[in-house]
């Protein structure tokens, strides 16, 4: 377990982003596609938090606007006590070598021109954390932690297999000491053998390095595998919000429920009872009024309550009935 | 037992570089009957595509189906058949479906038009009985109003109703055999499991039989009564499903199912294979699993085993000298 009692690292309050939708040949705003809408969460120092959901309920937007990669429409990102919002030049350009990211795609997040050790010594330099002889050997020991080898810097990306590049990836994100990693998908691009390599090495690093980590993912067994609590999104807001165990003993929130039914199990033995989803997701540029899960919801108290007032997010799950 | 719709045998394709033979898929043998699904499990580059692209002979060159391969729909050669009987046997006695349904679907026509073309193509129905059955097949994929979603374009479909649609258009002419290379590999989980459910339940309805590729084990598992597992363009393993995940003998098998994350049940690590898949372009020599292999000895860099067993099979020497199993039991643990 981590250090539960930890302070937050992170404090996000009441994120919003809304994405105007333009048409025609003047580019008029026509409608707002509301991508992420009122999400509050935390993570504590040391912690490994897992952001989770299926495509477009806007995980990945929330990861680019706590990183400050997008600017928030409304809401703030509290980074160790500070409004990342507020922050100066030189307190942004701290903030950017604390808080660092790994991609699902590794190869189109690596510079093809660039070698290895080139691409690790430039965020070396940047970060002004070393130079010459020290910028060398502290590329060494960078390969060497994410299980490669030290004369591969002298290699180009597409030398390397696909569960090289991510190392490759961890490495670079590494390079600058950072206490706080966001890890965007990062096994789901590659072959299944060399997914469990990868989620060992992000286990083990986490460990020697004293991480905290904010996983986005859509596969609830990494969730299991490497997160302490996990917050589960579904049109845009967080739908249940708390320890990782009970997603999985005892899931509550009618969607996660769902969620947990539809994994296939290789086992015949676990294999659940699937819970059937009435239609798709909603379009996030029109959402369902009331709780936006309710013209897909199973749950039999389903009543008029859910077609037109939002649940909050209380005792960890938003719904009007489990709540 | 009925007769197998499908046969191959020995299949062997090649890809012929400047480089040398690239061995993409090297001898693989499967038949398959009426109303049954097999499943093909492997890693990128295993030969899973390569074997489907083959049935259909849309291997180009470089490329080549090596003689010698048998390929067998009913009592028909398929590598025997010419170009054009050729085109009367794709689309119609055996269709495939994609991962990306955009791939098949043309963007620039309706989905009724592209199901009303396949059918007039190969069971020559006029223009409105025509359209009567791509009204019926969108309804049978479970699309709402389907008359009225006949002249959407693929854009204005979903993704998931998109992989309905080409589900639609494959079964349209009824095929013997439908090929679904990573049919939901792109879809949302939810999304999935409904795709899944159709498929069981179209072949319940139609009959045909179903190859199924995938490279997630809980997809085969959950739609397949058999499954191959493919390796560096091989059969490393096959046997009946339930029995195959759960008392699996090729140690490459074996080291796939301890290494996949597990909704059920809280642990702090996984159980790797070492290494990673190897290229087509030079497998390893003598078992080409040994370099990954935790039981690996002598022979398995010396020598390559032949496909040991019949209907339950595997790929290592292991099925001669079992108690090697046990004696490196504890390095690979």
């Amino acid at each position: 377990m981590s250090e539960r009692s930890g302070a937050p690292l992170l404090e996000v309050h009441d994120l919003v982003k809304h994405f105007p939708i333009r048409s025609g040949f003047l580019g008029r705003a026509r409608g707002r596609l509301r991508a992420v809408d009122g999400v509050s969460l935390e993570v504590r120092r040391g912690e490994s938090v897992a952001l989770v959901g299926e495509s477009g309920c806007g995980k990945s937007t929330t990861a680019r606007l706590i990183l400050g990669l997008l600017r928030p429409t409304a809401g703030r990102v509290i980074f160790d006590g500070q409004d990342t919002g507020q922050l100066d030049r030189a307190g942004l350009m701290r903030f950017r070598r604390r808080a660092q990211i790994i991609f699902q795609d590794p190869y189109g997040s690596l510079n093809p021109s660039l070698t290895v050790g080139a691409a690790l010594r430039e965020a070396l330099q940047v970060h002004g954390l070393a130079r010459g002889r020290a910028a060398g050997r502290r590329v060494a020991e960078l390969l060497e932690a994410v299980g490669l080898h030290a004369d591969d810097a002298g290699k180009y990306p597409h030398e390397f297999s696909g569960g090289q590049r991510q190392r490759i990836g961890v490495a670079r994100a590494l390079a600058v000491e950072p206490e706080f990693v966001v890890a965007d998908e990062p096994v789901s691009a590659l072959d299944v053998s060399v997914q469990a390599q990868v989620l060992n090495l992000l286990a083990d690093l986490r460990e020697r390095f004293r991480l905290t980590y904010l996983f986005i993912t859509h596969d609830l067994s990494v969730v299991r595998l490497l997160a302490d609590r996990d917050a589960v999104m579904y049109l845009a807001r967080v739908v249940k919000l708390g320890d990782c165990e009970p997603l999985f003993e005892s899931p509550r929130h009618p969607y996660t429920r769902a969620l947990l039914s539809a994994v296939p199990a290789v086992d015949a033995e676990t294999r659940r009872q699937r819970i059937a989803l009435a239609g798709e997701v909603a379009n996030p540029a029109a959402p369902p009024p009331g709780c936006a899960f309710h013209p897909r919801c199973p749950h039999p108290a389903k009543d008029d309550l859910c077609r037109r007032v939002a649940p909050a997010l209380e005792g960890g799950a938003a719904c009007h009935h489990e709540s | 037992m009925s007769a197998p719709v499908l046969q191959v045998n020995d299949l062997r394709t090649y890809f012929h570089t400047a480089d040398g033979p690239v061995r993409a898929v090297d001898g693989v043998s499967f038949s398959l009957e009426r109303g049954a699904t097999l499943g093909i499990v492997g890693e990128s580059g295993c030969g899973k595509s390569i074997t489907c692209l083959s049935i259909l002979r849309l291997i180009d060159r470089p490329g080549r189906v090596e003689p010698g391969s048998s390929i067998r729909l009913g009592d028909w050669e398929l590598l025997e058949l010419s170009e054009a009987e050729m085109r009367g046997v794709r689309g119609n006695e055996i269709s495939m479906i994609f991962q990306e349904p955009m791939t098949s679907l043309n963007p620039v026509w309706t989905i009724g038009d592209q199901i009303v073309e396949a059918v007039r193509l190969h069971r020559g129905f006029g223009r409105a009985a025509a359209r009567r059955r791509a009204a019926e097949m969108l309804g049978l994929v479970g699309i709402p109003k389907p008359a009225a979603r006949l002249d959407d374009y693929p854009h204005e479909f979903s993704g998931g109703m998109r992989q309905r649609a080409m589900i639609a258009m494959a079964l349209a002419c009824d095929p013997d055999v439908l090929l679904a290379d990573e049919p939901t590999t792109a879809l949302d989980v939810t999304i999935q499991a409904e795709i899944l459910d159709l498929l069981a339940e179209l072949q319940n309805r139609l009959g045909m039989a179903i190859v199924f590729v995938s490279h997630d084990l809980g997809v085969i598992a959950q739609i397949a009564d058999r499954v191959i597992v493919m390796y560096a363009g091989q059969i490393v393993e096959q046997g009946a499903t339930a029995r195959l995940f759960a008392r699996p003998r090729h140690p490459y098998t074996e080291g796939l199912l301890r290494s996949i994350p597990r909704v059920t049940g809280k642990v702090s690590r996984l159980t790797t294979i070492p290494g990673g898949v190897p290229s087509a372009r030079r497998w390893p020599a003598g078992c080409r699993f040994h370099p990954r292999c935790p039981y690996a000895w002598e022979r398995c860099r010396a020598a390559a085993p032949a496909l040991l067993g019949t209907d339950r099979a595997s790929r290592c020497w292991l099925e001669e000298e079992p108690l090697r199993r046990h004696e490196s039991g504890e390095a690979a643990r």
